[in-house]
């Protein structure tokens, strides 16, 4: 492997767990807090993804094309913004109803996960559909020959760094995250001390689903965008959360890095089905020996 | 009294002679039922629609010409849904219960090796407009489209021919890319190409930044694809991203028509090549009329290629070989398909009498920036089909059906 080869194979690894990252938050708070396993999750990403689309479909048939180069920044919040509501509407009529059956949720969102991608099919048809890059997107740096980083996975890791760096100061520098960590460490501790619990499990609920949106807009620049597209990341992030350790914003980082950049890396020395075997397999002998995966959550509850 | 008996009986008399006459006549112009089985829904729904359009353009030609024995030819259409049992259950309904003459349908070699057992059992018959890897000669398929040494093994040799040694093979993890992978490594072996490379991703994949890389350090001279489906987009848009032209590395795709440009982007692909029998920019007399009739049947953005004209002259060859026989019978149908010719959008066509496959030009085509092939080589003279290329097979076809092993 030529340094040039392997400094980009490292680049797609971070490119790959900057997506991961992005899926895995969500899906780390909502059971780490709610203890709901969510397998709908996926679904959020493929409902951003396609508010992506419905963006550019807007910006083409009704702003002028001078414009059209800037749709992204404003797909960005939509898909955030739809992708969260969905996710407030299913925690307010299903969700909140299953707390402490972690086996049911998985059952139920399993449910909630096949009727949201007929839908999809049903509005959007059976056939994938596309979003084409800004131009500002395509091409991208050459570091050297045979070393190019495309602008668009650069665009991702920076869209996914800032939410990480967001969701850091809204856990640990404000009021609302306090209480969401007061809830996720003891829940009825909280409840006692005023807490309502009801609202924040929503509200926690509602932004995972939303940073899958984000997620979705940010893959939507990569291929084509379909009603199964959430199924292609779901298995992987739900590694990254068990990998991590439920409920720890550093633990989804590090559990991200290590199986991007080990899936690229293996991918590259073997086949894509291999290197996937081969990822799965250490998993499955590190959480032999850490179980709770690499950092976990200290709570004072008796499990 | 008597009387009013023999009125009544010659009423009686003059009632049925009247409806057997009347019946007699209906046969005689009774329309004629032909099926079409397509995915009309599902993810194969992309290229199944237009292979559907094709059809029932050629019909509604042929019926606004008088028909087929001067009866008229009433589609019955289907949906398999995408999914290969549907398949063969639709595949049933449309003999047993509509009583179709023929079905034109189907795909993807999943779907064909789903119907066979039902075409074989109610020995039926079925125009397949797919080009596939061989190994099949059935006596209840015609096979319009083309087979291993009319598309995949003429490729290979252009770019062997032009200096493309080194390949890379690409590919979706099912039947079809990994036989003609096998025969393009016998071919690489065979005539003195290197094999630099070979992968296969689960259809639908969408993450080729490690496989692009792979590509870029193994410097092949050209990236031999069977990608199919939506692979393909992710593919393309990412090999572009990373700064890889068609002058650096081509691609030559097998599964890549002007329908599937339309939903890639043809920015994306520009100089990349395929190799096909009919391309949409074909100059010859025939094709002109049939593009400008399917756009104006079916709106102006819509686009021909190789699937869809293999069996809008699939229906044109069963009319003829219907009008020659003289019935709908299927023996003499089949009888009278063998050795036909028509000429078609592509050029003139014939149904090979022993292995019931086309003889076709092969043509090699560049993609330009209107999403069209610019065409660079054409085989000029029609190419016998070999569904069981000696390359790879030690079989041979001897009659429609029958495939018998010989001693190497």
């Amino acid at each position: 492997m030529s340094p040039e080869i392997f400094i980009s194979q490292i680049f797609n690894g971070l490119s790959l767990s900057s997506i991961l990252l992005l899926v895995g938050l969500g899906l780390s708070i909502t059971f780490g807090i709610m203890g709901v396993i969510n397998f709908a999750h996926g679904e959020f990403l493929m409902i951003g993804a396609y508010s992506a689309f419905i963006t550019q479909s807007f910006f083409i048939k009704y702003l002028s094309a001078d414009l059209l180069g800037f749709y992204f920044f404003v797909a960005l919040p939509v898909s955030f913004i739809i992708a969260a509501f969905i996710g407030f509407i299913l925690e307010k009529f299903l969700i909140r109803f299953l707390y402490g059956r972690t086996y049911e949720t998985i059952l139920a969102t399993w449910g909630v996960s096949l009727i949201l991608q007929q839908l999809a099919r049903n509005i959007f048809g059976a056939n994938n559909v596309d979003v084409s890059s800004p131009t500002w997107l395509r091409g991208g740096i050459t570091i050297s020959e045979g070393l190019q980083l495309p602008y668009n996975r650069l665009f991702i890791l920076a869209i996914s760094t800032i939410c990480i760096i967001g969701m850091y100061c809204f856990f640990y520098r404000t009021a609302k995250g306090r209480v969401i960590r007061a809830v996720m460490q003891n829940r009825t501790m909280s409840a006692c001390l005023g807490v309502p619990t009801s609202k924040v499990d929503a509200f926690t609920f509602a932004l995972g689903s939303g940073l899958a949106g984000i997620a979705g807009c940010v893959v939507s620049l990569l291929g084509s965008i379909g009603p199964s597209t959430g199924q292609n990341y779901i298995i992987d992030a739900f590694m990254v959360v068990v990998l991590g350790g439920v409920g720890k914003i550093v633990g989804t980082i590090a559990g991200a890095l290590a199986i991007g950049i080990s899936s690229s890396l293996f991918e590259f020395i073997t086949t894509s089905s291999m290197g996937k075997v081969i990822v799965f397999s250490l998993i499955i002998v590190f959480l032999q020996w850490k179980p709770q995966g690499m950092f976990t959550l200290k709570t004072r509850k008796l499990d | 009294m008597k009387k009013k008996i023999l009125s009544l009986m010659f009423l009686v008399v003059f009632a049925v002679s009247f409806v057997s006459i009347q019946s007699g006549f209906a046969k005689d112009k009774e329309p004629i039922k032909v099926g079409i089985l397509h995915s009309l829904s599902g993810t194969m729904s992309i290229s199944e629609v237009s292979v559907k359009d094709g059809e029932l353009l050629a019909i509604e030609e042929i019926n606004a010409n008088g028909g087929v024995l001067g009866r008229k030819i009433v589609p019955v259409i289907e949906d398999g849904a995408s999914d290969w049992p549907t398949f063969a259950e639709k595949a049933k309904k449309l003999i047993l219960k509509d009583k179709v003459d023929v079905v034109f349908g189907c795909w993807t070699s999943a779907s064909r090796k789903a119907v066979l057992p039902v075409f074989e059992k109610y020995d039926h018959l079925l125009f397949y407009p797919v080009q596939y890897e061989g190994l099949e000669a059935s006596k209840n398929i015609i096979y319009t489209g083309a087979t291993a040494n009319q598309q995949i093994m003429p490729g290979v040799e252009w770019l062997l021919k032009n200096g493309y040694k080194k390949m890379y093979l690409l590919g979706s993890d099912y039947v079809f890319p990994r036989t003609a992978n096998l025969i393009v490594k016998a071919q690489l072996k065979a005539e003195g190409g290197i094999l630099v490379g070979e992968e296969y991703t689960p259809l639908g994949h969408t993450e080729y930044s490690t496989i692009i890389n792979k590509i870029k350090a193994a410097k092949p001279d050209v990236v031999f694809s069977s990608l199919n489906g939506d692979s393909n987009v992710a593919f393309f848009k990412q090999l572009r991203a990373a700064g890889i032209t068609a002058e650096q590395i081509p691609t030559m795709s097998v599964s890549i028509a002007e329908d599937e440009i339309r939903g890639i982007g043809a920015e994306n692909l520009i100089g990349h090549f395929a190799v096909w029998n009919y391309f949409m920019s074909m100059d010859t007399p025939n094709n002109k009329p049939f593009v400008k009739r399917y756009k104006k049947r079916f709106g102006q953005d819509r686009v021909t290629d190789d699937p869809i004209e293999a069996n809008y002259f699939g229906v044109y060859l069963w009319a003829k070989a219907v009008e020659q026989a003289g019935t709908t019978e299927l023996d003499a149908v089949r009888e009278s398909l063998k050795g036909l010719t028509f000429d078609a959008p592509e050029g003139l066509v014939m149904i090979d009498p022993t292995n019931n496959h086309t003889w076709k030009v092969v043509q090699v085509g560049k993609v330009n920036a209107e999403g069209q092939f610019d065409i660079l080589y054409t085989s000029d003279k029609w190419v016998k089909p070999d569904p069981y290329p000696p390359l790879v097979s030690n079989k041979v076809v001897i009659e429609p059906g029958k495939v018998v092993e010989i001693k190497k």
